[in-house]
């Protein structure tokens, strides 16, 4: 593995070889000396064109206790912002010594060009770009999944994946990276999706994708203790989606769409097959009365802590297999 | 099973058992007991040797508890050469419930050579506490060392050459019967530093 | 070194139209002989040049209805001139200089100087296409009649790069034009459907999470014109058709007796929206490319008459506006110097059409909707000598460096395409020979070249 680009390049060896190494990394930040001297001399660029405070922290948190050298490139305000181009941005943190580029971008596929161009040798991590993918979004959320499946199950959570879990993804899924990173990786993990959207939010040709469709989430929840969802991924409602132009109000989606107390309690009230509550995720930041409720927001099945602890994780995880990668050397 | 005609038996597996009996009675010996002794195998065989000398430490004396006193070391994390091999997942590291704080720790591994897998090891044990005091246990030495370090218990001293590689054949990870079980040597192959 | 058109030219055993040899003799513009007459009256002439064209295809000069030559404004992007050059490399003996300059051209007065531009560089027959609202703002009716009387003489109208979304005004404009004998070129595209497009609309959108583009926006306002050109009864020219919903409604539309042409480029004829999946914007193009099912019943629509012509929709662009993230590049690719190819490659190789079709929507029919009288004509004695020599055979891996263009930007790089122009003649004069640029036409034989064409 050269570059982190999709979740949809990703084999299932290599899935859960970035999941284990990150039980191993998240071991390590419970030691008493929480940094490894793995990235010892390397230098890892988080180039952020687009604001995200939460990733790039993650991303900083991941680099650092991997003994990585971190620099931090806000596009915003920058010469990027005076009309400088990608290529002449990146060329001069190529020239900074930079070993690997986090990007985070407001364009769809710019971590995939980047990759794909002359203009780097840099490890490229896909930070999230466009409406694209999100992977290490999709890596901590499947290692927050796999940590509660296979707790259930009385196993160690390295070396399984989740296969029979049932995971309902609900939102905008049209616009956002999280789901379909999410989508491709909980697939190739064995899970069983179910995608839960008003249809103005849902791509043109979903029906092809391996996943099941659902229009109403009273639906999705399914009827019966047995039949409900071992986790719900509640995604977050941009702004500016609302006030007509997808869906007619907030308090409409909220109604439909939303995670209310009512279906909090239905999902209380399920049982997954080793008798465990299902998980609530959301790649936050909440929408508390939008998109979840408060009570769902602070219920203890809210996983969204952990997936915060679990995302620096993952992140040392995907630097250290990137970096560490003796492809990238011989190349 | 099939192997090159380059390929030569040095140690059986009657020899390797003899061997860890004689390691596990140095280790009591030397620490005067088993009192306060931690053995921490190095993945993936070092952990599977580290759990043979445990089940001899406790023959000689049945104060040894295997539970409390035998763990892993992952050194992946640690090590300085992964620009040269390139990155594997690391193995867990199961450090037993009273740490390793004040304890003898005796490393266990399959091969030392260079002895950078050892250096790695050490840093990663700062990393988890401060033992009283550390030794190396291993079933070969094979000289070559990179650095000053050596191995306080040893199971056979094998002169070698660079180009050769040495190889344990355990029946936990090679799939080989017990009875089978090997340290091998193969030839006319360029070995790297830090490779076995 | 500028010749006359009355130097003479002797092709020895080209196929027309691929058929079976004949010798052909060009002299003072013109095709003076055909057959044996050919060998006999060349001895008479005191200068004559030979070329042995044994095996070569000969072909009336192709007419592309749908080119941007980018001046005035982006000269950094192309000029009348390359253009012009990268026209004649490819087999164009006119191309249609669309109105999307800067400024726009929607005025006489800059009509007229692409029009003097195109002759000064003797290439090419250039013709500026006028645009049909002012500023392409689809707001309000440029002045059509003044570039229609204007020394252009323009009688394609078009706002290509912009819809004319507005029904009333591409009502007006279609009942407009019928008083200069002109013709509307409708670049269909639905404004408000593809806001903020960046491709075709289907599974690969979907995955790559970029804004899709729906064939139905292209669909709703061809259905939309064909029906108001029937109702007016005007004369409407749907630029490059994309979608297979597309080639449906005009078919319909034929079937109905209106009078409605359609174009296709020829990269919707061989490329799919699958290589948008690596991001590389060489492949952004507007109307975006489509799904392999578009690809085949567009090449079913040209090979059956549904669709009439090809167009290039060549469009060059500097190299950083495609060297950037994919919603920022700039839509458009280069074409010219490789239609021929893909053509050949897309509907001769596969047995869709043969020769006298491709003659026909890659000359006569594009020449027949402008109304040239001296373009896309019979390879006959007495008629105009705008005709290629073709080497069907030859195989050429695309290098953009080598194009003609400043446009680097051509989809089709490294590919390994067959057919190549290997002769241009244009008014009789050999613009390209050898398949390299030979030297232009001078302008006065340009001039006198258009003297007699508007007493024919």
């Amino acid at each position: 593995m050269r570059h982190l680009l999709s979740t949809a390049d990703l084999s299932h060896a290599q899935a859960l070889s970035i999941l284990d190494t990150a039980e191993e990394m998240a071991a390590v930040s419970t030691r008493e000396v929480k940094k490894l001297p793995t990235l010892r001399g390397r230098t890892v660029v988080n180039l952020f064109f687009e604001d995200s405070t939460r990733t790039r922290i993650s991303f900083e948190a991941a680099a650092k206790r991997l003994s990585a050298d971190v620099m931090n490139f806000s596009a915003k305000g920058s010469s990027v912002s005076k009309g400088e181009s990608l290529k002449d941005t990146v060329q001069t943190l190529e020239a900074i010594g930079a070993d690997a580029i986090v990007m985070r971008h407001w364009a769809s596929g710019a971590a995939a060009q980047l990759a794909a161009s002359d203009w780097t040798d840099c490890a490229v991590i896909n930070a999230g770009d466009g409406t694209h993918e999100h992977p290490t979004q999709a890596l901590l959320d499947a290692l927050t999944l796999r940590r509660g499946w296979s707790a259930a199950q009385g196993q160690d959570p390295r070396g399984t994946d989740l296969t029979g879990m049932r995971v309902l993804i609900v939102g905008d899924i049209l616009h956002s990276r999280v789901a379909r990173s999410n989508i491709w990786l909980l697939r190739t993990l064995g899970a069983d999706v179910g995608l839960v959207a008003p249809a103005t939010l849902l791509p043109v040709g979903v029906e092809k994708w391996p996943v099941n469709v659902y229009y109403s989430l009273d639906e999705a929840l399914g009827s019966g203790p047995e039949a409900g969802p071992d986790a719900i991924m509640m995604l977050r409602v941009q702004a500016e989606r609302m006030g007509g132009a997808y869906f007619p109000t907030a308090a409409e989606y909220t109604r439909r769409w939303g995670l209310t107390d009512e279906r909090l309690a239905r999902l209380e009230a399920h049982r997954g097959a080793a008798g465990q509550r299902p998980m609530i995720l959301h790649p936050g930041p909440m929408n508390r009365g939008v998109e979840i409720s408060a009570a769902a927001a602070d219920s203890p099945m809210n996983q969204v802590l952990d997936q915060v602890s679990h995302g620096v994780s993952v992140r040392m995880a995907v630097l250290h297999l990137l970096l560490s990668s003796s492809e990238r050397n011989t190349a | 099973m099939t192997r090159s005609p380059e390929t030569s038996h040095v140690m059986s597996a009657s020899d390797m058992d003899r061997a860890l009996t004689r390691i596990a009675h140095e280790i009591v010996e030397s620490h005067r007991g088993v009192e306060g002794l931690l053995l921490l195998g190095i993945p993936r065989r070092g952990t599977i040797l580290a759990r043979r000398l445990g089940e001899r430490l406790a023959r000689i004396d049945p104060a040894f508890d295997p539970e409390q006193a035998i763990g892993s070391l992952d050194i992946t994390l640690y090590r300085d050469d992964l620009r040269a091999h390139g990155a594997r997942t690391p193995e867990p590291t199961k450090i037993p419930g009273a740490g390793i704080d004040g304890a003898t720790v005796v490393l266990v591994d399959d091969v030392l050579y260079s002895g950078r897998t050892v250096r790695a090891a050490l840093d990663a044990l700062q990393a988890l506490g401060r033992p009283a005091v550390v030794r190396l246990a291993v079933l070969v030495d094979r000289g070559h060392r990179e650095l000053p370090i050596r191995s306080d218990h040893v199971g056979k001293n094998l002169p070698t050459s660079r180009d050769e590689r040495v190889s344990v054949l355990l029946d936990e990870v090679d799939r080989v019967p017990r009875s089978e079980e090997a340290v091998v040597i193969q030839r006319g192959r360029a070995s790297q530093a830090g490779e076995r | 070194m500028r010749s006359t058109p009355t130097a003479a030219t002797l092709i020895l055993g080209a196929l027309p139209y691929g058929e079976a040899p004949e010798d052909v003799l060009i002299a003072e513009g013109r095709i003076a002989a055909v057959g044996p007459d050919a060998r006999i009256q060349a001895e008479q002439l005191q200068e004559v040049t030979t070329i042995e064209a044994a095996g070569l295809i000969m072909l009336p000069g192709m007419v592309d209805l749908h080119t941007h030559l980018r001046e005035p404004g982006r000269e950094d992007a192309e000029t009348v001139e390359t253009g012009s050059r990268a026209a004649a490399k490819g087999g164009f003996t006119a191309v249609h200089a669309m109105a999307n300059s800067s400024p726009v051209a929607d005025s006489a007065g800059v009509v007229e100087q692409v029009h003097r531009l195109g002759r000064a560089s003797g290439w090419t027959e250039v013709y500026p296409v006028g645009a049909v609202t002012v500023g392409l703002a689809g707001e309000r009716l440029a002045e059509l009649g003044a570039m229609a009387e204007s020394s252009a003489q323009v009688r394609m109208f078009s706002d290509d790069g912009m819809c004319v979304h507005n029904p009333v005004l591409m009502r007006r404009a279609l009942e407009y034009v019928k008083t200069v004998d002109g013709f509307i070129a409708q670049h269909a595209q639905e404004p408000l459907l593809t806001e903020g497009a960046q491709m075709n609309e289907g599974d690969v959108s979907a995955v790559l999470g970029l804004p899709g583009w729906p064939a139905v926006a292209e669909e709703s306002i061809i259905a939309r014109d064909v029906l108001l050109a029937q109702h007016v009864g005007s004369r409407l020219h749907i630029c490059h058709v994309s979608t297979a919903g597309s080639v449906e409604i005009i078919r319909w539309a034929k079937e109905r007796g209106i009078d409605v042409t359609a174009e296709v480029t020829p990269h919707h004829l061989l490329l799919t929206d699958e290589l948008v999946r690596g991001y590389d914007p060489v492949y952004k193009v507007n109307p975006p490319l489509r799904t392999g099912a578009d690809v085949e019943a567009l090449r079913a629509g040209l090979a059956d008459g549904t669709i009439d012509i090809i167009g290039t929709d060549h469009a060059p662009h500097p190299t950083q506006a495609k060297e950037c993230e994919w919603s920022a590049a700039a839509m458009g690719m280069t074409g010219l110097e490789t239609a021929l190819p893909v053509v050949i490659k897309t509907m001769i190789s596969t047995g869709l059409m043969g020769w006298r079709r491709f003659a026909e929507v890659t000359s006569i029919k594009p020449a027949q909707i402008y109304r040239h009288a001296h373009q896309g004509r019979p390879l006959k004695p007495g008629e105009p000598a705008n005709l290629i020599l073709v080497d069907a055979g030859a195989t050429q891996t695309v290098d953009p460096a080598g194009h003609a263009s400043k446009g680097r930007n051509s989809p089709f790089r490294g590919m390994e395409l067959p057919g190549a122009v290997r002769a241009t003649f244009l008014q009789g004069h050999p613009v390209v020979l050898d398949g390299e640029l030979n030297s232009p036409l001078s302008e006065a034989a340009a001039r006198a070249a258009e003297q007699s064409q508007v007493q024919s």
